[in-house]
């Protein structure tokens, strides 16, 4: 092996690294992809929603054979307490139309089939091999060190997610901050289709998305998410990893309890958990990218912090997908001029700029810090839910303008100047 | 529904546990220092214990999303992933 040299190495067979390896395999170059599970997908794990459109720019109609679950037909935001709920419901037929805007996904199957696809054009795909370490020639990187076999390239691809060991390695980045990451926890819940169907109000091929704010993470900044699976349901917790540090919440109870909050224990009840599992996630948007070039390697996914989080919404194999479309570019156009240095390997960061990548990471880059505001997950979601309350109950006592209940529920717990000022950064921010 | 402990929902998992080699070691008279002990309630996998004398861990159960290293902080973990085919696998993710 030692005499090959491959046209590029590509470390980790996510959807970063298989649509770059797809890309480059397709137009004639010699490409391996080195996974360290025993199959693609299987050390991968998300909330659970693709959203579609970067994907079918690459492969077009993907989910004619792509293993997607359902088509997210109806979005729900909820606002929690510990015994109650508000919740916004969007449901669109729309949203059901070609491209078909979002499906939810099973990583294990998905990123499966999407390394089929890279092997399909001609890439080769290498299993339960961990990277060690980089291989240097003078300042550039010219391949890897698995245990004792060194493999040669012309440019490797970080795709190693977000604890991304060789961007550390490499020197594009230091330590990772508490503040830039979340830790995700997720239970899979089996139930029959017709279950959740009916409990969802969906059809056979529809799906629900929700996202949660508040008790959920007992004040602690992050959220729950739920997304409608075939024969599944995805349900778990997001916590901001420095504030959880603070807070002292146990990760493994919140998720438990999580299940039993009223507003989400009818829709699982008699379901079976299937399995149990955690990720982390980039959730620092521009503040926390590393450097995305160096001589020989290029940073795609995760492991170069393409996520964004608004709260209701979050986004990572998309932005994903086009970090691999523009790296396979970058490295199309090295491979021409000859020059895979850190200048000509630069244009990475051209092509990035192309995609909705930069432009969106750069559009929502305050998102992260608005929130950060405690007050999103405590004071607001009680306000909801209890004015809300207000407005729907009748206590045999004289009724109260609109106006009037809203101004007491304000007045009892945030200033009006502190409302003002969140709903600016808000509007500001996302 | 019942509730689950984390012990009960870990072995929902499926684990190729490396017995010959842990991918995270721990300094565990960093640990005695520590005042915070994050790891403790932060670990999905609820691996990390205090005794009352030091911190007992098991990396069997490792789901490998590295918040014990981001969070240590007295950078007490020598932490890697396991190696090649070891470790959790997802079966659905």
């Amino acid at each position: 092996m030692s005499e090959e040299r491959f046209d590029c190495i590509i470390v980790g067979a996510g959807p970063a690294g298989c649509t770059a390896a797809y890309e480059l395999a397709s137009r004639g170059l010699e490409v391996l992809i080195v996974e360290r599970g025993p199959a693609p997908g299987s050390k991968n794990m998300m909330g659970g929603r693709l959203y579609s459109y970067a994907l079918h720019q690459v492969i077009p109609d993907f989910w004619k054979e792509a293993p997607v679950e359902r088509c997210v037909t109806k979005e729900e935001l909820s606002f929690l307490t510990e015994r109650g709920a508000v919740t916004v419901t969007l449901e669109n037929e729309a949203l059901r139309e070609a491209p078909h805007h979002s499906f939810t996904v099973l990583r294990a199957d998905f990123d499966a089939w999407l390394a089929g696809k890279a092997e399909e054009a001609g890439a080769m795909l290498a299993t339960g091999i961990r990277v060690d370490d980089l291989l240097r020639e003078g300042d550039r990187i010219c391949g890897i060190r698995a245990g004792d076999d060194e493999i040669f390239g012309n440019v490797v691809i970080a795709a190693d997610g977000v604890n991304s060991l060789l961007a550390q390695k490499a020197g594009l980045r230091g330590d990772i901050l508490p503040a830039h990451v979340s830790v995700g926890v997720k239970e899979l819940v089996a139930l029959p289709p017709k279950t959740i169907e009916d409990r969802f109000g969906l059809d056979a091929q529809g799906g629900a998305a929700r996202l949660f704010a508040g008790s959920c993470t007992r004040g602690v900044q992050g959220g729950g998410f739920l997304y409608t699976n075939k024969e599944t349901i995805s349900v778990g917790l997001v916590f901001s990893l420095h504030a959880l540090a603070e807070a002292g919440v146990s990760v493994p109870e919140a998720v438990e309890d999580f299940k039993f909050h009223p507003a989400l224990q009818p829709v699982l009840e008699g379901g079976e958990v299937l399995e149990y599992s955690a990720h982390l996630i980039p959730e620092g948007g521009l503040a926390m990218q590393p450097r995305l070039v160096a001589g020989g390697l290029l940073v795609v996914g995760d492991a170069a912090g393409f996520v964004i989080n608004t709260g209701f919404m979050v986004r990572g194999m998309d932005l994903a997908i086009s970090s691999g479309v523009a790296a396979a570019k970058a490295v199309l156009r090295a491979r021409e001029t000859g020059d895979y240095s850190t200048s000509g390997l630069k244009i990475y960061e051209e092509f990035l700029r192309q995609t909705r990548v930069f432009h969106d990471l750069t559009f929502y880059r305050e998102a992260p810090g608005f929130s950060e505001n405690p007050r999103l997950y405590t004071t607001y979601p009680e306000l909801a839910v209890d004015l809300l309350t207000d407005l729907f109950t009748v206590k045999g006592r004289p009724p109260r303008r609109i106006k009037d209940l809203v101004r007491d529920h304000l007045r009892r717990r945030v200033s009006l100047w502190q409302l003002v000022r969140d709903a600016w950064k808000g509007a500001r921010s996302i | 529904m019942k509730r689950l402990s984390i012990q009960e929902r870990l072995a929902l998992n499926k684990f190729q546990v490396d017995h010959a080699e842990s991918h995270i070691v721990l300094n565990k008279d960093f640990c005695r220092e520590c005042s915070t002990k994050v790891c403790t309630f932060i670990c999905p996998a609820g691996l990390y214990v205090w005794t009352g004398e030091e911190i007992a861990f098991d990396y069997a159960g490792c789901l490998e999303c590295g918040a014990c290293r981001v969070v240590c902080p007295k950078k007490a973990l020598a932490w890697n992933y396991p190696r090649g085919s070891f470790g959790v696998i997802f079966r659905y993710g």
